[in-house]
């Protein structure tokens, strides 16, 4: 029952492709969005849906928690905290009063590859929206007494979000130990100790450094069009300097994986264990452009609803999980990852899970797999845009995460028809290619100090 | 039979919106169901909300968890259809068909492509009409929810929630826990489910919310075909009505995390009271009202205490709550605790300002259409204006009945209704510097 949720952090691959579903016929478009580039350099995004009068109006910035300096962990998401904290123009939460009392609802959220802010409200109040925007993309005041406060916060969001919660602690733990070197293997929150340490300067040069039109795309999804936003757009973002020194994204790169790694987690809070296993994968960015694809449909058949093989297999026929399932999204800018996971019934001890499990993805590599499992597999998939399309947020959501993480709107677009060319023979080099267990970590989530099962 | 309405989705006294159209129709099948419908062709979907009143409130004693079992099952095998037979078809055809009991309804939803609505809205007719509770699917559903309530009992929200039920409605069914104990749920059988199926989902109360690409001509057709089975009446019940226990001093539940979950309660005020409003302003002003609320300023913006601190109005049908909380660092629940009683007393012997109270109202009115934002949203304003018999006008009423609350009237509320002497206060977590 708590019933918002200001500055959150989302991590990388929350907004996946999977989260919504697409369209009935192949050909069809995903959102149909229109775009233009305004003159510094910042994207625009237009998405109509002229269902209600309302708007949902988002800025997006290239620049998430990957983006930050050795030993900086949390600063992009400290830092957005801190854009509702005010500007000369509109000091001391007048921002967040001005919106409200337009009956605006807002948030901001952040990943390893972007932050984005966002107020949905009547489209008559969208030029108000656009210019409290504008205004703290580069005018924000800075103080030591702003900051405190915050950070106190903050720490106490990493309590909620993590520190109580045992399968966030693991799940913390997994994201450090399958990335040896880049770094998505920081959490988007933040290290505690390093929240502690964050400095009014490395804000001020984290804002300085990548909050600038041309580090920004606009996306308006609702009652617009694009020539109703543009000259909008020109007058409140297109007036704003760009950053002539903006930095390419650098991250430091991941070495060859060598050796599969293993974290237990034993809880006296855990009563249900979970085994999850996450291997490194191709995002679509950084890919070959039709593997992540392959990737998309392999997990929708091994392991997303009660159809799949997983939940089938172990859950419906032999009885050993309680449930059991398989993820993938081609999001994030520079990796992905496929992640399996499997909760025993009580009968069912958490090796004998992993072995059945590890049995299914064997049995997959050596005996193949059938036409009509993968056909019915991207059906459900390509199926999924006509209910994406149908809510006010998902589309501009969506382009926007793809666009900031690196990909173009034509991918997001081309989604439908391209998962509809996926051949049984890509899905199966897909699996011998993501299936490396040099690749992968396993986390076991078990109750302290006692067996687990028979 | 089809009766018309047309709503102003958009008006206000203090925006100045371009009115569009939501049109309500009413829909009822020759078996006399009703079903409310917003028609909209934009994309080939159709999404469904249905509710019967009663939920799990009305589990039996021992039987806690029933409800919450049968709506894990009614999509799990039907008619000639076992349980992979019926999932097939639901993921073959893209059909998303859902069941979840509350604690005062028992819902469903459904979101189809129109082209397969047939064939959904069978599926839907056989769920709730022949579920097959088979031995397999009972066992394995049996053994789903017991992981989850193993899991829920590991999470400290659901441990402060299960202990402020109780300090709150002792020996009353509002207190049961909604999806049953691992006690209860061994104990349960097959004759409790069809007892409950046979019992609580009939035609009497059921309410039915529709959106998207179909046609009233069709929709009546199609509420004819899937409903006529349904038993004409459910069986009679009878839930007491209850005043929220008051509290004397901190309900402590020690567990070893860092961050203690706090809850207080007291009274609130019911959907059809006429104090509703004058509340719902209230609580916006106190702790509903995101970034701009009293206990958002105090606890997070100016001290840093908590991440989310919150009130909020909580009417059911035979009570009532006014409820709130946060979560901070052991060390620090003796202060957040004081500050949050400081802001409940503060309301409760000052009020509000007129500029709060007017800063309410812009919001709470300027906001209202945001709700319109999808199909399931709407299909799930439909079913809500019918479970609260809010009447078929509201949508043009509900703004106005918020521009009316005056400041005299939330001060009356906040001194008659708060009761910060009395509240319920719940801790789960190890707390410290808290005052006896």
């Amino acid at each position: 029952m708590s019933n918002f949720q200001r500055p959150f952090f989302l991590f990388i691959f929350m907004l996946a492709w999977g989260v919504f579903s697409l369209s009935q016929d192949v050909a069809a478009k995903v959102f149909n969005p229109e775009t233009f580039t305004l003159k510094n350099g910042m994207q625009v995004v237009v998405v109509s849906n002229h269902r209600a009068p309302i708007v949902s109006h988002m800025v997006w910035y290239k620049v998430g928690s990957a983006d930050e300096l050795e030993g900086k962990s949390g600063l992009a998401h400290f830092f957005e905290h801190l854009m509702f904290k005010g500007t000369p123009s509109y000091p001391d939460g007048e921002f967040s009063k001005l919106v409200a009392q337009n009956g605006g609802q807002e948030n901001a959220f952040t990943s390893s590859d972007y932050t984005a802010y966002y107020q949905t409200v009547a489209v008559d109040r969208l030029e108000l929206m656009m210019r409290l925007e504008a205004d703290r993309m580069t005018n924000l005041a800075l103080t030591k007494e702003v900051i405190e406060p915050e950070r106190l916060v903050i720490l106490e969001e990493r309590r909620q979000r993590v520190d109580n919660k045992p399968r966030s602690l693991l799940a913390e733990q997994m994201s450090a130990s399958l990335f040896l070197n880049h770094p998505y293997r920081n959490p988007v929150i933040g290290w505690a100790h390093e929240i502690e340490k964050l400095s009014l300067e490395d804000l001020r040069k984290f804002y300085k450094k990548w909050y600038a039109p041309n580090n920004a795309i606009l996306v308006v999804a609702g009652d617009i069009t694009a020539a109703q936003l543009k000259p909008l757009a020109e007058k409140y973002y297109g007036v704003i300097p760009r950053n002539p020194d903006l930095q390419k994204r650098n991250r430091a790169e991941e070495p060859p994986h060598r050796v599969p790694r293993r974290l237990v987690l034993k809880d006296a809070r855990v009563r249900q264990p979970i085994w999850s296993r996450t291997y490194l994968a191709p995002s679509l960015v950084k890919s070959d452009k039709a593997t992540p694809y392959a990737l998309e449909v392999l997990a929708e058949l091994l392991g997303s609803g009660s159809k799949s093989r997983l939940y089938r297999e172990l859950t419906f026929k032999k009885k050993l999980t309680v449930s059991a399932g398989a993820s993938y999204s081609m999001g994030g800018r520079d990796h992905s990852r496929f992640s399996l996971y499997g909760s025993p019934t009580p009968q069912t001890s958490i090796e004998q899970l992993e072995a059945a499990l590890e049995a299914e993805i064997a049995s997959l590599l050596k005996d193949g797999l059938s036409q009509i499992e993968v056909d019915e597999a991207k059906q459900r998939l390509v199926d999924s845009a006509a209910f994406a399309r149908d809510s006010l947020t998902a589309g501009a959501r969506v382009l926007g995460a793809a666009i900031a993480s690196g990909q173009t709107v034509d991918d997001v677009e081309a989604w439908p028809s391209r998962i509809s060319l996926v051949t049984k023979e890509q899905v199966m080099e897909a699996a011998k290619m993501v299936f490396k267990p040099s690749h992968s970590v396993t986390g076991l989530l078990l109750p302290e100090d006692k067996q687990v099962a028979k | 039979m089809y009766k018309k309405i047309l709503f102003s989705l958009l008006f206000s006294c203090l925006l100045s919106v371009s009115a569009k159209a939501v049109e309500i129709e009413k829909v009822t099948g020759k078996n006399g169901v009703e079903a409310w419908l917003v028609e909209d062709h934009t994309n080939p979907i159709i999404t469904v909300s249905l509710a019967f009143r009663g939920g799990s409130a009305l589990d039996p004693k021992g039987k806690e968890g029933v409800s919450n079992f049968v709506s894990g099952l009614l999509d799990e095998g039907a008619g000639e259809l076992d349980s992979q037979a019926f999932r097939g078809k639901m993921e073959d055809l893209s059909i998303s068909l859902s069941f979840r009991a509350g604690l005062e309804r028992f819902t469903g939803t459904l979101a189809t492509l129109s082209k397969n609505k047939d064939e959904a809205f069978n599926l839907l007719r056989l769920a709730l009409t022949k579920p097959r509770f088979n031995q397999e699917a009972v066992t394995r559903i049996r053994s789903q929810i017991q992981a989850s309530l193993k899991q829920a009992s590991q999470n400290p929200n659901v441990i402060a929630s299960v202990a402020f039920e109780e300090a709150l409605f002792p020996n009353h069914p509002y207190s049961r826990p909604t999806d049953g104990t691992e006690e209860t749920l061994a104990t349960l059988t097959v004759d409790d489910l069809k007892e409950f199926v046979k019992k609580r989902l009939a035609k009497d109360n059921l309410i039915i919310g529709v959106v998207g690409d179909i046609t009233p001509q069709q929709l009546a057709a199609v509420i004819d075909k899937t409903f006529s089975d349904l038993p004409d009446k459910a069986a009679p019940w009878e839930l007491p009505e209850v005043l929220p226990a008051k509290g004397n001093k901190p309900i402590i539940i020690d567990r070893p995390i860092p961050q203690s979950v706090i809850r207080v309660g007291q009274v609130g005020v019911k959907r059809k009271h006429k104090d509703f409003y004058p509340a719902y302003v209230l609580n916006y002003i106190l702790g509903g009202g995101s970034f701009s609320s009293r206990l958002y300023k105090e606890i997070r913006e100016k001290r840093g205490l908590a991440y989310s601190p919150y009130s909020y109005l909580y009417p059911m049908n035979s009570s009532s709550l006014f409820a709130g909380g946060a979560g901070t660092a052991n060390e620090r629940v003796g202060e957040t605790v004081d500050v949050l009683l400081k802001e409940w007393r503060r309301m409760e012997t000052n009020g509000a300002t007129a500029e709060e109270v007017n800063n309410a109202k812009t919001y709470l009115t300027g906001s209202f259409p945001l709700r319109f934002s999808s199909s399931s949203n709407i299909a799930s304003i439909l079913v809500s204006m019918q479970l609260n018999e809010l009447g078929d006008q509201f949508l043009n009423e509900r703004n106005k009945f918020v521009e009316a609350v005056t400041l005299e009237q939330v001060n009356k509320v906040a001194k008659s209704l708060l009761d910060t002497d009395n509240l319920v206060v719940v801790i789960v977590g190890q707390p410290k510097g808290l005052k006896q």
